[in-house]
């Protein structure tokens, strides 16, 4: 397998050995400050609650109630980020709120000592405040990592959610729809449009009724074009369809045949 | 081209399905690893067969839950058949680590610690010089205030103190003692990013302390007293220390990267387990080593005889060496080819 880290988009390219090439988006270091920021919260909250049992140990020794609480408040947020990004594989509380993920940067699986040394080495990353260091490493590292992150190999990933197109809000409009009926044609749609071009369209024929009607016409009228030149229709499925009627059909196609599969 | 989408994912979706299904079993038990040739020649097939479709499916841009599940499979399955495993039963065992895993681990890195040797004795040479040429150096170099007065001083009060006067605070101590070193300890590794220069002035730091110190007691004439202050905890205590700094230096040899050709990232990689071995087994011994200052080492004639406490520290010391230089010998040769 070999990695690669695209520039600007921040993302790692990871090629198998079988020629598949995939991409793992990577975490910025605002999201990952957040993420951090909540199992700072965590850790407190649990440092409060441990140490109001604690405490009732003082009542049988002040002495021992007064260690434990010195071992459980440099314990715990130790404990809780190796703990955590072991038992939950490669995420915190904070991780999972943000959708964020510890990765091993090869792509393989993440290893126990991974974990500890790039939780042991935030001291280094936090100097001299608020993770400037690990933030500054962040920005200028091509895999966007932190010094710990760097030294363990690892690298924090956003873990993508997919929504399905929620074509109901469209109406009942697509009962009829001729592109249906051409299996070849669908599948060509559904190669030459890209996701970003799918999801311009679907939200054109969601706003469709606050445009102007001027505007209305110029805007399915170029989505129409832009479609037409990628895919070639034939003439009886186009013949009486005006530009918003293809592009709607378009849409159905490229999203309900997704919906049908996923 | 794929182009009927639907017939395609319905004849693979099976294959994924099993796929999964093989992953998460692994995924919960790590250690169970496959049972059978005929079991992994499945599982390799069925990741073959994942790559396969992924690869048509790139074709379909507009299709990116599929492919994404896809990305997600074969990404978890890559992670499974390429990670290295060791033969047998992978499961960690604390006490052939302790025993194993930790010393071996020690005696392949020697020669930083020989130099995180070094690095401390010209600290104490230096803070010995100082206390030797400056009698206000001790309030500069010197962490604690009970260590600022005469020795003579402090000798006097230990010696005077009852068992009742060392009762109700030692656990909580002990404590402190354990979170402060084991916090210097990591702090030490973790400098070896800075390109070691951190670990070196931490080493170099401790140094002077314990220089000053025994330098100052030594000219007092309390040596007596000093070793068996110090020898109970610090046997285990002071190594710990240096092998820290020794893991901190193995990190910075990594990041500089010495007559070496591999990148940053394999050199870091090769290097990761053993320095978690390393401050593993450093916690270990300061755990030990806190014990012993809080409930052993602050205990001082009559109540308990210096002779006995410096057998003590140098039994510790004995064992120390004979487990870190000796321990897991065997094992490893059984291991080399």
């Amino acid at each position: 397998m070999t990695t690669t880290a695209a520039g600007r988009t921040h993302a790692l390219v990871i090629r198998l050995p079988e020629g598949v090439d995939f991409s793992l988006p990577l975490a910025g270091p605002m999201t990952r400050f957040l993420a951090r920021t909540v199992d700072f919260c965590v850790e407190i909250a649990l440092m409060v609650t441990i140490g109001k049992f604690v405490a009732f140990l003082q009542v049988l020794s002040r002495d021992v109630g007064l260690a434990a609480l010195v071992l459980l408040y440099f314990l715990v947020p130790i404990a809780y980020g190796i703990g955590c990004e072991w038992w939950m594989r490669g995420q915190t509380l904070g991780k999972r709120m943000l959708r964020l993920r510890v990765m091993d940067a090869g792509g393989l699986r993440l290893r126990f000592s991974q974990v500890v040394m790039r939780n042991l080495l935030r001291p280094v990353d936090s100097l001299p405040a608020f993770y400037l260091l690990g933030g500054a490493a962040c920005l200028i590292s091509r895999r966007c990592q932190r010094l710990g992150d760097l030294a363990a190999g690892t690298i924090v990933v956003r873990m993508e959610k997919f929504e399905d197109a929620d074509l109901s809000r469209l109406g009942s409009e697509f009962k009829f729809n001729t592109l249906r009926e051409q299996p070849v044609l669908a599948a060509r749609l559904r190669q030459a449009i890209g996701p970003a071009e799918a999801n311009a369209a679907l939200l054109a024929l969601l706003r469709r009724e606050q445009l102007e009607p001027k505007a209305r016409l110029d805007v399915f009228s170029a989505l129409a074009s832009h479609f037409r030149s990628l895919v070639k229709f034939p003439e009886e499925v186009t013949a009486d369809l005006s530009d918003e009627a293809l592009v709607r059909n378009v849409v159905d196609v490229v999203f309900q045949t997704k919906r049908a599969v996923t | 081209m794929i182009l009927d989408l639907e017939r395609f994912t319905a004849v693979s979706r099976p294959h994924w399905d099993e796929l999964e299904m093989w992953l998460d079993g692994l995924e919960q038990n790590p250690d169970r690893g496959f049972s059978d040739l005929a079991g992994a020649q499945r599982f390799y097939y069925l990741y073959e067969r994942a790559a396969s479709d992924l690869a048509r499916l790139a074709t379909f841009s507009a299709e990116p839950e599929l492919r994404r599940r896809l990305e997600t499979l074969v990404g978890r399955a890559y992670a499974e058949l390429h990670s290295a495993r060791e033969s047998g039963d992978s499961r960690w065992k604390p006490l052939a680590w302790l025993l194993g895993t930790f010393p071996q681990t020690f005696r392949k890195h020697l020669r930083a610690f020989w130099l995180v040797i070094a690095i401390t004795l010209v600290g104490c040479l230096f803070g010995a010089y100082a206390v030797a040429h400056d009698a206000e150096a001790k309030e500069v170099i010197l962490p604690f205030g009970h260590l600022f007065g005469s020795p003579n001083d402090r000798v006097a009060k230990e010696e005077s103190r009852t068992p009742r006067e060392l009762d109700g605070g030692k656990s909580s101590f002990s404590a402190q003692l354990m979170a402060n070193n084991i916090r210097v300890s990591i702090n030490a590794l973790a400098l070896g990013l800075t390109w070691g220069i951190g670990t070196i002035v931490v080493l170099f730091y401790n140094g002077v302390i314990l220089g000053a110190i025994v330098f100052d007691y030594l000219q007092a004439g309390e040596g007596v007293f000093l070793a068996g202050w110090l020898l109970p905890h610090g046997s285990i205590e002071i190594p710990a220390i240096l092998l820290a700094g020794q893991a901190g230096l193995v990190l910075a040899r990594a990041v500089i990267g010495w007559g070496e050709r591999v990148s940053l990232a394999r050199r870091l990689r090769a290097i990761v387990p053993d320095l978690a071995t390393l401050i593993g087994g450093v916690a270990v011994m300061l755990v030990w080593a806190g014990i012993i200052e809080a409930f052993f080492s602050q205990y001082h004639a009559p109540i308990l005889p210096y002779a006995v406490k410096i057998t003590f520290g140098v039994i510790e010391l004995g064992l120390l060496i004979a487990w870190l230089g000796y321990c897991g010998r065997e094992a490893a040769g059984k291991a080399a080819p």
